[in-house]
């Protein structure tokens, strides 16, 4: 059963084959047994996740008829979850129980989830390949010697492991859909505004924006569903009403106008990701969609003026871990100003000061409108880039990354590994929407498929990554992990 | 943009971020390739176009003014390091 | 060399709405430390700003108040710094897009000419907490109740040339604000607060010199007081060859001196940029003439409508709207007895007196607008005379009891009757031979010395003008 996607254990438990109770205690069993290895959760939360499980059982009995009513997931470490440590990845916040939950976690609470534990991330989010944590790596279940990708690094290996049936992320550059990418799994990130940043700790505001890493299409769009929509909380919450997204899924895409960018099929492109990405096109051929190639000429800028915009940010939105009201406060301190610079020096770790330190020069006096607004410029001319293109075509598809999951350990110039992040990034600069979704395995290793779509345009890129879903089956591989014969 | 050690300090005090003396010229390296990324930008003329806040097209949701917040100071309090007579205690500021 | 000294004032006002600026939290005066201090004004990870709409319409109606440009399109910046009492390591405030634009207001110099003194901008921002450094050894106590109130800081251009005229645009934008009722401005509460920008120049040069800073003045009294220390202290640094210093002296009001602060002054650079939690703050015209129907008369036009209404002199018309409640106070005055002559002539003169040396305010006042303007009515009505009012005034301070049970009890009554008074005019003529003989041979003035006489065997009782027409009759 755990292997199944929420959708098919809606049913299940619908039918009566399986209640709440027995499913999570299925993964509990399974966490116990496998997360030492993969260290994909932070917390385990199996009391709560019993009560919560026969509470959704219980409500079953009463004709609750949610659809995520009774399915374990697990959230990001990077969500407030009243009453439950949420340590960001970081020393700065390892002792931090948050007294309050996210709006993501009070709707998904709302529709009768059962909430398993919080994943492991790159600290602060800061991180493409989960080694930022405080606590450790996370280990790609394909490949126990790789990465799961990051930041939502716990959440994608999770999934990928059956930890759970599905879980939440937060995508800044890349870090919903490049682990999704890296672990075989569908991860989707909505656009900017469209789902609550409220009880979600910031990195970079205005790129930051949570969404599902999941089985299939179909699950992300049954988790979007709760998880969209107006929060007054967050004044970037967008005010447009929150389609059905499971509704349009079986659209025909006869006459779907694809766009490949040029830049995304560049140097850089490992010859086997280009393959398997080839490869899915022609299914989308076969589905009666034309392909043509679209032209992002700003796209190689995106890397840059993300590594301005979002340390810039994230060196303000950092400010708060002082050691004053919660979290890590350095021993012993002798005045105010060691207490704030041992606290943070000792709180954060390498790549979050690093971040800090790049976004505090990038703001600083002098420097603001060659590095900030130069960026904001930057961001403008990517969004266009975007906004000409989609009067051309539909949606726009390419790789997620370049490669799939590399070895632990092997990527340790901060530059190298910003640049993973080359095909996701200018659309976190742009707000848009996009999915990445499995589209083949080479030499073992799951390659991502990236499907970018039009401001508000959720609907259709869950359409179009469900009916790929419907004409293969690269979402249903699973690594040898934990398979027990 | 080549940074050296007595900037990064520079910067590092702004941030309240101690960096050793035996740290500094790595981070300063390391924080020179990275502004070496960041420079590509400045290969573009960018005069006449209008810097993006946001990528949102949107304006400013207007709160109600009502108290929506009851006092949980004790509560919040367990989160601290340190509190005395419901007051947050640092080190004491010399002003 | 003549020197002039130029001054520019930055002033906070703590807009006086029910919740904080980004938060439901409450923001009342004198609360228990920390319990108005939720998980957004304590910076917890994950919360977020929403900005209350009271703290923008406060704002929009000072700028349409001092005539000033507002801003369509306002947008909030993060300014960076690290303090215990700043939550976030940032403050929320306003730098390039403020929410009001270039105004002015008229201020009035003791010599009762006019001047205008330019606003510079007026932005919304957020209050920092407090931090307490009696209270422990080796520790400061932070209190996070102020922190993210509703701040309105108005800045001045440097057109101030002395400090009484500093005096007099903060007793103007004091009295502004409170007829916007849209804050306390109390001084002593710290809801209003300024900072003061002094530099002296040579007199004609159009360059402005090293301008200091004295930081969070509290009293008017001091202000002025500060503003004269730090101008002598100024000229004695150039006196003695030295340079003035771009600084934050402080101002030690126990000895009346502005100290140099040349410790160690970090310099501060605050990487201000866009808040990006917070969007553009859109407003429309219609909003703004929304704003502009509901405004007070304000302390100018109210003023100008008293020399005009009552035909009170500019500078009676300039003390009676001083202050909202001042004004109110005269028009119920007014309004009681029906004149406004009589009226401002009590406010300004008796109960003025009485409050400045009381020191209290008109809203504490031990008497109250109504039974101010009975008294004033039995003055009318001829059952008091105007000086025996005094006396009844005087009672009132301390005398709860209505005035006409006072003027009963304590036998103040005037006499009207013709045979009471006619008995006491008989013995002033009796009395008084030679006046008498004087006033007859067509000496005029004697009669006042007559009726002065009768009026004192009275105790000021009687009518003074039955008494004249009286003695006038009985001489003839």
């Amino acid at each position: 059963m755990i292997e199944k996607t929420a959708a098919e254990l809606s049913q299940a438990l619908a039918n009566g084959e399986i209640s709440s109770v027995e499913l999570t205690q299925s993964y509990l069993d399974r966490i116990k047994k496998y997360n030492e290895e993969l260290n994909s959760y932070i917390t385990v939360c199996e009391e709560s996740a019993l009560v919560q499980a026969k509470e959704a059982d219980k409500k079953r009995v009463h004709s609750d008829s949610s659809p995520l009513l009774g399915i374990p997931l697990a959230h990001k470490d990077i969500f407030c979850t009243n009453g439950v440590t949420t340590t960001c990845g970081s020393r700065m916040l390892h002792n931090f129980i948050a007294p309050y939950d996210a709006t993501v976690v009070g709707k998904l609470n709302d529709a009768g989830v059962v909430m398993l534990g919080k994943t492991n991330m790159d600290e602060f989010a800061m991180g493409s390949s989960n080694e930022t944590s405080f606590f450790g790596p996370v280990r790609n279940p394909w490949d126990t010697n790789r990465v799961p990708g990051g930041s939502s690094g716990g959440s994608a290996a999770a999934v990928a492991a059956d930890l759970c049936t599905m879980a939440t992320g937060t995508d800044t550059g890349g870090s919903i859909r490049q682990p999704a990418a890296f672990c075989g799994i569908t991860g989707f990130k909505p656009s900017y505004g469209r789902v609550s940043r409220w009880g979600m700790i910031a990195f970079a505001s205005s790129l930051d924006q949570a969404g599902p890493l999941t089985k299939s299409a179909e699950d992300a769009a049954l988790m979007t569903n709760v998880m969209a929509g107006l929060d007054k909380k967050d004044s970037t919450s967008i005010d447009k009403p929150v389609e059905d997204y499971t509704a349009t899924l079986n659209d025909s895409l006869e006459g779907l106008k694809i766009g490949i960018p040029k830049q995304h099929f560049a140097e850089g492109l490992t010859a086997d990701v280009e393959k398997g990405i080839q490869e899915a096109l022609c299914e989308y051929e076969k589905l009666g969609a034309s392909i043509t190639e679209v032209d992002l000429p700003n796209n190689h800028l995106s890397v840059s003026a993300y590594y301005v915009v979002a340390p810039a940010e994230a060196s303000a939105n950092l400010s708060r871990y002082d050691g004053v009201r919660y979290g890590y406060r350095c021993a012993n301190p002798v005045d105010l100003e060691d207490m704030y610079n041992r606290t943070r020096s000792e709180g954060f770790g390498e790549e979050v000061k690093r971040r800090i330190l790049v976004g505090t020069y990038a703001l600083s006096a002098g420097y603001y409108d060659a590095y900030y607004r130069k960026a904001q410029k930057i961001r403008r001319l990517i969004k266009n880039d975007f906004v000409e293109t989609f009067k051309e075509v539909d949606v726009i598809i390419g790789p997620t990354s370049p490669h799939t999951a590399f070895e632990l350990g092997t990527k340790t110039d901060p530059v190298t590994m910003y640049l993973e992040d080359i095909y996701t990034i200018a659309v976190n600069l742009a707000g848009l929407p996009a999915i990445s979704i499995p589209a083949g395995i080479a030499n073992g290793l799951p390659l991502g498929m990236q499907i970018v779509g039009r401001d508000f345009g959720e609907a259709q890129i869950l359409n179009v990554a469900h009916q790929f879903q419907q004409q293969t089956d690269w979402h249903r591989q699973k690594p040898n992990f934990g398979q027990e014969t | 943009m080549a940074l050296d050690k007595s900037e990064v300090e520079k910067i590092a005090q702004l941030a309240r971020l101690h960096i050793s003396e035996a740290d500094a010229d790595e981070v300063a390296n390391r924080i020179t390739d990275i502004l070496a990324l960041i420079d590509q930008m400045q290969s573009i003329d960018t005069e006449s176009v209008e810097p993006m806040a946001h990528p949102l097209d949107a304006v400013q949701r207007l709160r109600v003014d009502e108290i929506t917040e009851s006092d949980h100071r004790d509560e919040f309090q367990t989160l601290a390091p340190e509190t005395q007579d419901g007051l947050y205690l640092v080190p004491k500021v010399i002003e | 060399m003549e020197w002039e000294s130029v001054i520019g004032l930055e002033v906070h006002v703590s807009l006086s709405t029910k919740s904080k600026l980004f938060s439901g939290t409450a923001s009342e005066f004198g609360a228990e430390p920390n319990t108005q201090a939720n998980i957004f004004d304590l910076a917890l990870p994950g919360t977020l700003p929403v900005f209350n709409e009271e703290a923008l319409k406060m704002a929009v109606r000072f700028g349409l108040a001092i005539g000033a440009d507002i801003g369509k399109h306002s947008v909030f910046d993060r300014k960076n710094y690290f303090y215990p009492d700043l939550p976030k390591g940032y403050q929320v405030t306003q730098l390039d897009f403020p929410i009001v634009g270039k105004g002015s207001l008229t201020i009035t110099l003791e010599d009762g000419t006019e001047k205008v003194i330019s606003v510079t901008r007026a932005h919304i921002e957020e209050n920092a907490g407090k931090s307490l450094h009696e209270e422990f050894s080796a520790r400061s106590g932070i209190d996070l109740n102020r922190a993210g109130e509703p701040l309105l800081e108005i800045v001045s251009e440097p057109e101030i040339t002395n400090a009484k005229e500093a005096v007099a645009y903060l007793k103007k934008l004091h009295s502004i604000v409170r007829y916007l009722d849209i804050s306390d401005a109390i001084m002593a509460q710290g809801s209003m607060r300024c900072d003061v920008n002094v530099s002296i120049r040579p007199k004609g040069e159009t360059d402005l010199g090293t301008r200091t800073e004295i930081k969070n003045i509290n009293s008017f009294r001091f202000v002025e007081k500060a503003i004269k220390s730090e101008i002598i202290r100024q000229h004695e640094v150039i006196e003695d060859g030295g340079e003035v210093l771009q600084e934050t002296p402080r101002y030690d009001a126990n000895k009346d001196i502005t100290t140099s602060m040349r410790s160690k002054e970090v310099e501060n650079d605050y990487r201000y940029f866009p808040e990006p939690d917070l969007l553009p703050v859109v407003i429309d015209d219609s909003y703004i003439s929304a704003v502009k129907a509901e405004l007070p008369e304000l302390p100018d036009a109210k003023k100008e409508r008293f020399i005009e209404e009552f035909s009170l002199s500019t500078y009676d018309a300039g003390v009676l709207t001083a202050t909202r409640e001042m004004a109110e106070y005269f028009e119920e005055v007014t309004q009681g007895c029906g004149d406004a002559k009589l009226a401002a002539n009590w406010v300004t003169g008796d109960l003025l007196a009485l409050l400045n040396k009381n020191d209290i305010e008109i809203t504490e006042s031990p008497i109250q607008s109504d039974r101010l303007a009975t008294l004033i009515s039995r003055i009318k009505d001829s059952t008091v005379s105007g000086k025996i009012a005094k006396t009844v005034f005087e009672t009132m301070i301390d005398d709860s009891a209505a005035v006409d049970e006072i003027i009963e009890q304590k036998g103040l009554k005037q006499v009207t009757d013709s045979g009471e008074i006619g008995k006491l005019v008989d013995e002033v003529i009796t009395n008084n031979p030679d006046q008498v003989q004087q006033f007859k041979d067509g000496k005029e003035a004697v009669l006042g010395y007559l009726v002065g006489q009768v009026m004192k065997i009275s105790q000021g009782k009687a009518n003074p003008g039955k008494v004249n027409e009286l003695l006038r009759e009985k001489i003839k």
